[in-house]
């Protein structure tokens, strides 16, 4: 078990908006409250997988919703852990540890805010390796363990548990309505594992990779290098694409955000033009009609002088950005994880080809 | 077409005339205490030398007041910060994320009460209105004269705002309450922090606004007073009076565009040196970069939409600590020629550093007799090392830039900086910042909710309404083009909802 230090969640939170891969809401707010935790004395452990016992139960902590309700509703990290301590008194036991179901965005935080409130570490490891819209495309989902029970938070006192559903669609479908009627957003906390579930399936170490990631962007930002450069060798990333947003479209459709956005060519891309799709995260990038990368390898658009990871809903006209891609886990690479988190998962109707092959 | 454009700094009030796309005549006095006396000299003395006479078809004045303001934690007034939004949002409070300094004189106390809507439109929580009552009494008893009120999604649905407006309003006559919805969009805590600032300036903006509107009816002017916003556009008096933050980075807008029209230059970094601070911006086609939406004012975060700008506490009144070996960042300002040695006061400025250096000609140099040649190189190079320092932050490259020296401190800017290839000087350029304001546009913005019709013709709408208010604010119908244009889809409101953005800019009709 290492402590993690008030640096390591500034990093934290610059990493897991990078693996955000545009989506997953900033990790603002989350920092915000972490800042006023620690600087009220509150420290947070972070537990390696291989430290967990078998049976150990281990709490996935998530907020679901629209990144856009979050810039309004904030985060109360009281509220993420109240819905541990629902899952607690519904399993009638304690949980060892809690873990992140997405690393990407906000939600890569969450788990550091439960933990900092009931004591207990926080495991580095998640189900996604970045952000993904779905319930279902996780590593979990693809290992097809129980997708229940899961408790759903509000803050004006409503509390509920989904104690069973069959599948993991049946899960996203019954907990976004319910999130919905919150005002689309709600703090769950999702079907419990067990120590040796998350060793099997989680993905491991991508809290220190976020970490990793965000030292790596504040390191080359003070000594005026390359930051993109920097994130690329941090994480074997391949750099795509770098130029202007020329164009935006969104569109908000069963509680997604959708939409496309086109980048013209500066520098060496001059001449060149680029289309990416979303679906919350960036899914799919185009140049000149094909397909050149998709889910599930990591799509992240970055400020190409800050390095900073730029948002699905926060991209405008005029920006400059750079397109880059970062390997996916290996676990979605396999026919079943392609056909949870593959670019069919999202209705396009392309094979998946890995860009680090081509 | 004749404008005569004025910079109100710190230090100098500056004023040009500009003609038929020249640059007629351009001066500089010093800023008054009073402000309007500044002005009125500076009309004068520009009147002395071309005619003002006939025909001047607008009065355009920008100012870095109410930045300074901020960034030096003077003239703010305390603000009663008003949540609503209970019970989400709880855990982080009015004025979270702030330097503590300056919420120590811009906090006026924080109260968090029920209420709200949600992003489709309903309403997130009944208002509290006993809450709300009980609030404006603690605020009454507190003596607070300015209040801001945000709630929940307040961008698609103000209704709770200007309840608690109305409220206040009623408990306590004469409150000035600015509403969190008049200052930006979605985004709970930057929208907030915009309207506290705002608030917290509006004593401050009154007296300004007071003093420039005293100015033009001392001179005799009866073309209208403009006053120049962030986006290098202008608003008329009242407006700017009410909203001082939308003048926030007036001053170094017009700099930047000042800059670019005088050198001709449309690629380069400009500092802009004045009384107080030095501004550093980047010029791409001649317009200021603007900044990635969140940008942080006196370190509090905001979302307004602003250029990329490093402003620093070095200027010609910059107080010089030899000891600390220090230059500012406080400054004698418009005190300048009372204040300074040269001037036979007893405050060492960069102004005296440079004046014993032999870069200025100004005041009794003899009053700067003792400072050593070792003293004045050391001063002088901790200002080179600062500006390097900023230039190089403003850098999106590793090479050499071009950067363009404008303001009446880029004496302080030396002839070869490190990452510099030139420095460039122009003709007008200790006024950069009054050519930019008088070649200033008229906007026209749009931003609301249309239903039932598909994006372009939401769009179309919006721009035909941004067009009328563009016109309406002393836009040439002919002149305006879309500068910007945005829609964001509202879910779960019935018929396609989506709230669309337009602005437009266009050239100050002439009549």
């Amino acid at each position: 078990m290492k402590q993690l230090s008030a640096e390591d969640i500034e990093d934290l939170a610059v990493g897991a908006w990078i693996l955000g891969t545009g989506g997953g809401g900033s990790p603002y707010h989350a920092l915000l409250n972490l800042r006023r935790l620690y600087a009220d004395g509150a420290r947070v452990d972070l537990i390696d997988i291989d430290e967990l016992d078998d049976d150990d139960a281990i709490a996935v902590v998530s907020v679901m919703g629209a990144p856009l309700v979050i810039l309004e509703r904030l985060v109360d990290s009281k509220l993420i852990a109240r819905a541990v301590s629902a899952m607690e008194e519904h399993l009638g036991r304690k949980f060892r540890a809690v873990m992140a179901i997405e690393i990407g965005g906000g939600n890569g935080m969450q788990p550091l805010l439960a933990a900092a409130h009931l004591g207990i570490p926080v495991v580095d490891a998640d189900a996604m390796g970045r952000a993904y819209p779905e319930a279902q495309m996780t590593s979990f989902a693809v290992g097809d363990l129980s997708p229940s029970p899961l408790t759903s938070i509000d803050p004006r006192g409503s509390e509920v548990i989904i104690a069973r559903t069959p599948t993991w669609k049946w899960m996203e479908r019954v907990s976004r309505k319910i999130c919905t009627e919150f005002g689309s957003i709600a703090a769950t906390c999702k079907a419990p594992r067990t120590g040796a579930e998350v060793r099997k399936w989680g993905i491991p170490r991508t809290t220190t990779k976020a970490i990793r990631l965000g030292r790596a962007v504040a390191e080359a930002n003070r000594r005026h290098a390359d930051p993109i450069a920097a994130v690329l060798e941090a994480e074997s990333g391949m750099r795509l694409f770098a130029g202007k947003i020329v164009e935006v479209e969104r569109r908000t459709t069963e509680g997604f955000l959708r939409g496309r956005t086109v980048i013209e060519g500066l520098g060496e891309d001059r001449g060149g033009k680029v289309e990416i799709n979303f679906q919350n995260e960036w899914v799919v990038v185009w140049r000149d009609g094909k397909p050149v990368v998709s889910t599930p390898e990591l799509i992240c658009v970055l400020d190409s002088e800050s390095g900073e990871a730029i948002g699905t809903e926060t991209i405008r006209y005029g920006q400059r950005a750079t397109v880059i891609a970062l390997p996916a886990s290996a676990v979605f690479l396999s026919p079943r994880g392609l056909d949870h988190v593959g670019p069919r998962a999202f209705g396009y109707d392309i094979d998946f080809k890995s860009v680090f092959q081509s | 077409m004749k404008r005569i454009g004025i910079d109100v700094g710190g230090t100098n009030t500056d004023a040009v005339l500009v003609a038929e796309g020249k640059v007629i005549h351009s001066v500089k006095a010093a800023t008054t205490a009073d402000i309007t006396s500044g002005i009125v000299a500076s009309i004068k003395a520009l009147d002395a030398a071309v005619d003002l006479k006939s025909g001047v078809d607008a009065l355009m004045i920008g100012t870095t007041h109410f930045i300074n303001a901020v960034v030096q934690r003077r003239h703010l007034t305390r603000v009663a910060a008003i949540r609503v939004a209970l019970p989400a949002t709880g855990a982080l409070p009015p004025f979270t994320g702030w330097p503590a300094d300056l919420a120590a004189l811009a906090n006026g106390g924080a109260w968090q009460i029920e209420g709200g809507h949600d992003y489709d439109g309903r309403r997130f929580m009944p208002l509290d209105v006993a809450a709300a009552r009980a609030a404006a009494r603690q605020i009454r008893e507190r003596g607070l004269k300015h209040a801001v009120v945000t709630a929940m999604f307040s961008p698609l649905d103000a209704s709770d705002e200007e309840a608690i407006a109305a409220i206040l309003r009623e408990e306590i006559p004469g409150l000035s309450v600015t509403c969190s919805h008049l200052l930006g969009g979605i985004g709970l805590l930057e929208r907030e922090n915009a309207a506290i600032l705002n608030a917290s300036l509006i004593a401050l903006a009154e007296e300004t606004i007071g003093a420039f509107q005293q100015a033009k009816a001392q001179i005799g002017i009866s073309a209208p007073l403009f006053v120049t916003q962030n986006d290098g556009t202008v608003a008329e008096a009242a407006r700017a009076a009410a909203f001082p933050v939308f003048g926030f980075a007036s001053g170094p807008t017009n700099s930047m565009r000042g800059a670019a029209y005088l050198s001709g230059i449309k690629e380069a970094i400009v500092v802009d040196v004045g009384g107080t601070t030095a501004d550093f911006g980047h010029l791409r086609l001649g317009f200021p970069r603007e900044a990635n939406a969140v940008v942080h004012v006196g370190g509090v975060r905001t979302l307004f939409r602003m250029p990329d700008l490093i402003s620093i506490g070095l200027g010609g009144g910059s107080h010089v600590d030899l000891d600390a070996m220090t230059i500012g960042p406080l400054s004698v300002g418009y005190r300048l020629t009372t204040d300074a040695l040269v001037f036979g006061g007893d405050r060492l400025t960069a102004t005296d550093v440079a004046v014993a250096g032999g870069l200025l000609d100004l005041g009794e140099r003899r009053r700067v007799a003792h400072l050593g040649a070792d003293t004045v190189n050391a001063v002088l190079r901790r200002a080179k090392e600062m500006i390097e320092d900023h230039v190089d932050r403003m850098k999106t490259g590793a090479g050499d830039v071009t950067l363009i020296a404008v303001g009446g401190g880029a004496f302080l800017v030396p002839e070869t900086l490190q990452g510099v290839a030139r420095v460039v000087r122009v003709e007008h350029g200790a006024c950069a910042n009054a050519v930019g304001a008088a070649i200033a546009q008229v906007s026209g913005e749009v931003d609301q909710v249309f239903q039932g019709t598909t994006r372009g013709e939401a769009i179309a709408a919006a721009r035909k309404l941004a067009d009328n208010r563009a016109v309406e604010a002393g836009a040439d119908a002919d002149s305006l083009v879309m500068v910007e244009a945005e829609d964001t889809p509202i879910a779960y409101l019935p018929g396609n909802a989506m709230r669309v953005r337009v602005k437009v800019v266009g050239d100050i009709r002439v009549t």
